[in-house]
């Protein structure tokens, strides 16, 4: 474990002085001059890494001390090797000192100092030409080399492609190609040397060679793979590990690499390859060694025909087809059984890569997915690799016309609702979900309607998947969904209790005093409460949009309120509601909108009640409402009997002051003709009634036991809002004078009960005294109150008569010549 | 392939502070990405440099949250172990997985896959559509090796002072970044070379 110790030694290595530093170099420098390096270099220049990679700035080496440390790259050491290219990974090149990556020697440079060359390459030209000598060597017989030289080759080649996949030319790409044919399909199938353990009795003669055998003990009795195991392993027995861990990467990229060279060098490259490939048939005996590879290869030998590329395909396909073979069989370790399931679903991606590029694979590749899928689809630890299926059935499916209901079952159903505390699954599901959403919308129904099965890895581990969700959120609201997933969300931290509720029922015993004395547990088994828990945990959108008993659950579920995971989710709520608002006001349609008004209104007190929750989801819904009315002013008169009824209720002041004061602004403000002639003078004056009654009661009586003063801004937008609709019809603008002197010598006393801060009050006073003295003129208040739109968005810039922009500018030029 | 490995403290630490962590080791692999993005193709060396090593400190960050919100989430208590119960911390160890946005600290999307065991962070830093079976049965088995052959379990600072030792670990699981799929043989080859290579 980390101690006192190690981190004294970290700031140590930053914080040494310049003049130690120096000393500490000279005396690296002496040390590395001797003949015999031994555990005090080694020490040293440990030090000097750490000293290096402990700060973030460059330290630059004395050029003495680079060249000694350079020259250890190459030391026959494995120490000196390591450490010196770790060492000059953290510093810079000597300027003219760069990595020649033109060097013809590059392929027989260790690992470590081909590491070191990588992590200076200092621009794609350094690549191409590492790049250019890598294949190169790879070309030319590599026996001269040192024995690992082209094992680390692949890797090298890969890390290239990956960065910078321009470095690789058609020419590159078609060696390349034979080669990974070569090692793949063509591995010796004898265990490679060691193989011997007859012992001591054992003479010369016994030495044949051994076959290679299976993960479950049987003789190969086909190629080798990756799952091939024997006492020891030839060299292209390695190849064909490096080759296969590289192929899918190799077949997702190589296209990209060639598809720029245009198409006029097709031909070209056909008779290149052709060519190739014939002089890799002559060359070909000589680089395997054992007879039967060579038989193997006569029996395959119409392949040979298929131009390089198309042959690769051609037998990462069969490799593919015999590892998944291979995989069904039992293994004795269970590191083994792991590398299988690794194995399943890297073959399962590389026949859907090879598929993708050609289309009549797929009738080839069908029966052996199908024979997977049905061999797996039982068994959720094989999840993972169901997921690769599932991607195959959604690429290939519709072509060969093959029923994908049930891996959907799967995918929707079973997965989000057994395994969502799987992170690893949540992580990989819900990435293929982002990938081929366009897919899935169009051609999966039961994507959207599955979203309370898919919310539950929300539910269950938020902060990791809260960043997947933004992104598929908005795909998941339809005109169809809208109003239930709102809800949902709404309810996302009782579904996350209930998660948690339903892991420890299973994890625990009953009689286990499993919490403390909670009375979840129970309610959770509680026959009469099963229906509750059951809607919050079901699969499918389409049941009802929310059930009548939620208070009762969320009383139940109240002492969850403090648990981590519960107010994780809680977190992310408002977050996915701007989402979802967000997403819903672009489709727009009124009708909706309408109905998620109404949502908003009756939810707004219906909250599993943890702290700051529901106040963040009243800020959320308060932004929202204005957004919606001012995209839609309509929506207001549709709306107002509701919004009227919770204006009306002076309890909302108190429990709900942001939403309400938002409710009352959006009343005075688009309860007008101007906004819908449909505003009669009926309406405005039961609206005026209905918060002239609120404010009178608050503003005459002390607040309600355990609640504060009403906020001053609550106050204020209702004296507001009286003044608004009594300019839009005069035969109230008395009613609000009256009340607005009233409030003024009400208040001359210096204290009220309803306001406890002077400065508010003075506040609202004055307020009141600018809208009574407004009031005095109505036509001056109804164009102040009630501005007509132009005055409102003025574009007078936009007009050119006006020039204003013009005006500005020659006003501007007037001020500053002063 | 993998972009990096990475070593770290991640719960609160008696040695330091609240809210600090120490990266303890780093493995970038395979050259700078920043050579061939436009906005970074401009910097010198020493920026350049500046510029990597706060990627590798974003990631360590974002892991570090990850762990303490997922330790937090399940309420577990972590056991104590001492030097020699390393495969019992590996398999009380948390493990998890954090998505990188493009652009953030990678320009390419990435996965970084974690492993907790007790204050120590182990992290591969995955391309998304790599193999994440493979790459979490690799970050297990490098896990293992560290804590073994540098007795992480302990109270020495031999990850700092033999460092070495990873990056020689490194080269033979994890060749440049390369997750490689290894049956039990070939594992077994590979860790006698590994074994060799601490004797020494």
């Amino acid at each position: 474990m980390y101690s006192h110790g190690a981190d004294s030694l970290i700031k140590q290595a930053r914080d040494i002085q310049e003049s130690e530093l120096q000393k500490f170099y000279s005396r690296l420098v002496k040390l590395l001059q001797g003949k015999e390096l031994g555990h005090e270099a080694v020490d040293s220049l440990q030090r000097l890494h750490l000293i290096l990679s402990a700060t973030k700035y460059t330290r630059t080496l004395p050029p003495e001390l680079q060249k000694r440390v350079q020259s250890l790259l190459s030391s026959p050491k494995e120490h000196f090797q390591v450490l010196s290219s770790a060492v000059l990974r953290e510093t810079l090149p000597l300027s003219g000192q760069e990595g020649n990556y033109n060097q013809e020697n590059i392929s027989q440079l260790n690992t470590h100092a081909a590491a070191l060359l990588l992590s200076q390459a200092g621009s794609r030209a350094d690549l191409s030409s590492l790049c250019a000598q890598l294949l190169r060597s790879l070309e030319s017989r590599q026996s001269e080399g040192p024995a690992h030289s082209l094992t680390h080759t692949l890797p090298i080649l890969n890390t290239i492609l990956t960065l910078s996949p321009e470095c690789l030319t058609a020419d590159h790409v078609t060696l390349l190609s034979k080669k990974l044919v070569d090692w793949l399909r063509y591995a010796s199938i004898t265990q490679g040397g060691g193989a011997s353990s007859g012992g001591f009795f054992t003479g010369p003669r016994s030495r044949q060679p051994v076959p290679t055998a299976e993960l479950d003990g049987a003789v190969s009795g086909d190629f080798f793979t990756v799952l091939c195991v024997g006492q020891g392993f030839t060299e292209d027995q390695w190849m064909n590990v490096y080759s296969f861990s590289m192929l899918r990467h190799w077949l997702l990229t190589y296209h990209s690499v060639s598809s720029g060279n245009g198409t006029a060098d097709i031909a070209n490259r056909l008779q290149l390859s052709l060519s190739l490939s014939h002089s890799f048939s002559n060359d070909d005996r000589s680089e395997v060694d054992g007879s039967v590879v060579s038989m193997v290869s006569a029996t395959s030998s119409s392949g040979r025909l298929l131009p390089p590329k198309e042959r690769l395909r051609e037998k990462s396909f069969q490799y593919c087809l015999r590892l998944i073979e291979q995989s069904d069989r039992k293994a004795h370790k269970k590191t083994d059984t792991d590398l299988q399931k690794a194995c399943l679903v890297e073959a399962v991606c590389i026949l859907d890569c090879v598929c993708e590029e050609d289309a009549s694979l797929v009738f080839r590749a069908f029966p052996c997915i199908k024979a997977l899928f049905g061999r797996l689809s039982s068994d959720l630890s094989f999840a993972r690799v169901l997921l690769p299926i599932a991607q195959f059935y959604l690429n290939h499916g519709e072509m060969a016309a093959v029923d994908c209901e049930s891996v959907w079952k799967l995918v929707f159903g079973r997965f989000p609702a057994e395994l969502f505390n799987d992170h690893f699954l949540a992580h990989e599901l819900l990435r293929f979900l982002r990938l081929n959403l366009k897919s899935l919308q169009h051609r999966v129904p039961q994507y959207t309607r599955s979203f309370p099965n898919l919310l539950k890895f929300l539910a269950w581990d938020s902060p990791a998947v809260v960043d997947d969700f933004v992104d598929l959120l908005p795909s998941l609201v339809t005109a169809g969904t809208a109003v239930e997933l709102l809800h949902t969300l709404l309810d996302l931290p009782c579904l996350s209790a209930t998660l948690v509720l339903q892991v420890r029922s299973t994890c625990l015993p009953i009689s286990e005093p499993g919490g403390r004395g909670l009375q979840s547990p129970d309610a959770y088994r509680n026959p009469s409460f099963r229906g509750l828990f059951l809607f919050l945990l079901r699969g499918d959108a389409g049941s009802g949009d929310t059930i009548d008993r939620l208070s009762t659950l969320h009383e139940l579920l109240a002492e969850t309120a403090d648990w981590p995971r519960v107010v994780q989710c809680a977190q992310t709520v408002p977050l996915l509601l701007h989402i979802f608002f967000n997403t819903v006001i672009t489709g727009a349609d009124e009708k909706l909108l309408s109905h998620l008004i109404l949502v908003m209104l009756e939810r707004s007190s219906l909250l599993l009640n943890i702290p700051e929750y529901s106040k963040e989801i009243h800020r959320v819904f308060s932004s929202h409402l204005l957004r919606f009315c001012k995209l839609r002013p309509s929506l207001v008169v549709d709306q107002s009997h509701e919004l009227l009824e919770f204006a009306g209720a002076t309890a909302n002041v108190y429990s709900k002051e942001e939403i309400y004061t938002h409710v009352v602004w959006v009343l005075g403000e688009y309860l007008s003709v101007s906004c819908d002639s449909r505003c009669s003078v009926g309406l405005i004056t039961s609206c005026f009634e209905a918060l002239e009654a609120v404010l009178f009661e608050i503003t005459s009586s002390v607040p309600p036991p355990g609640a504060d003063c009403p906020a001053p801004r609550v106050i204020t937008t209702l004296m507001s809002t009286l003044a608004k609709l009594a300019s839009r019809s005069h035969d109230l603008i008395p009613r609000v004078s009256l009340f607005l002197s009233k409030l003024r010598t009400l208040t001359r006393g210096g204290s009220v009960a309803w306001c406890s801060d002077e400065e508010d009050l003075v506040a609202i006073v004055t307020r009141g005294e600018e809208l009574w003295s407004l009031l005095k003129a109505p036509g001056v208040a109804q164009s102040v109150l009630t501005p007509p739109p132009h005055v409102t968005t003025p574009q007078w810039h936009r007009d050119t008569n006006v020039a204003m922009p013009l005006r500005l500018r020659a006003l501007t030029s007037l001020t500053h010549s002063q | 392939m993998v972009r990096c490995f990475l070593i770290h403290t991640v719960c609160p630490v008696s040695a330091l502070g609240a809210g600090e962590s120490r990266l303890l080791y780093s493995r970038l692999f395979g050259p700078d990405e920043g050579i061939f993005s436009d906005r970074e193709r401009g910097l010198s060396p020493e920026e350049r440099r500046l510029v990597q090593k706060e990627r590798v400190a974003v990631v360590a960050r974002q892991v570090r949250s990850a762990v303490s919100l997922s330790r937090e989430a399940s309420a577990r208590v972590l056991g104590e172990t001492v030097p020699g119960e390393e495969a019992l911390a590996l398999q009380e160890a948390d493990s998890g997985v954090v998505r990188l946005r493009a652009g953030d600290p990678f320009s390419e999307e990435m996965s970084a896959l974690w492993l907790g065991v007790q204050s120590l962070g182990f992290t591969l830093v995955c391309e998304p559509h790599e193999n994440l079976l493979l790459a979490e049965s690799t970050l297990r088995n490098l896990a293992r090796h560290c804590l073994e052959h540098l007795h992480m379990l302990g109270q020495g600072s031999e990850v700092l002072l033999r460092s070495n030792r990873v990056d020689a670990l490194l080269s033979r699981l994890l060749p440049h970044g390369q997750l490689l799929f290894l049956n039990h043989r070939f594992a077994q080859a590979l860790e006698k070379e590994v074994a060799a290579y601490m004797a020494k």
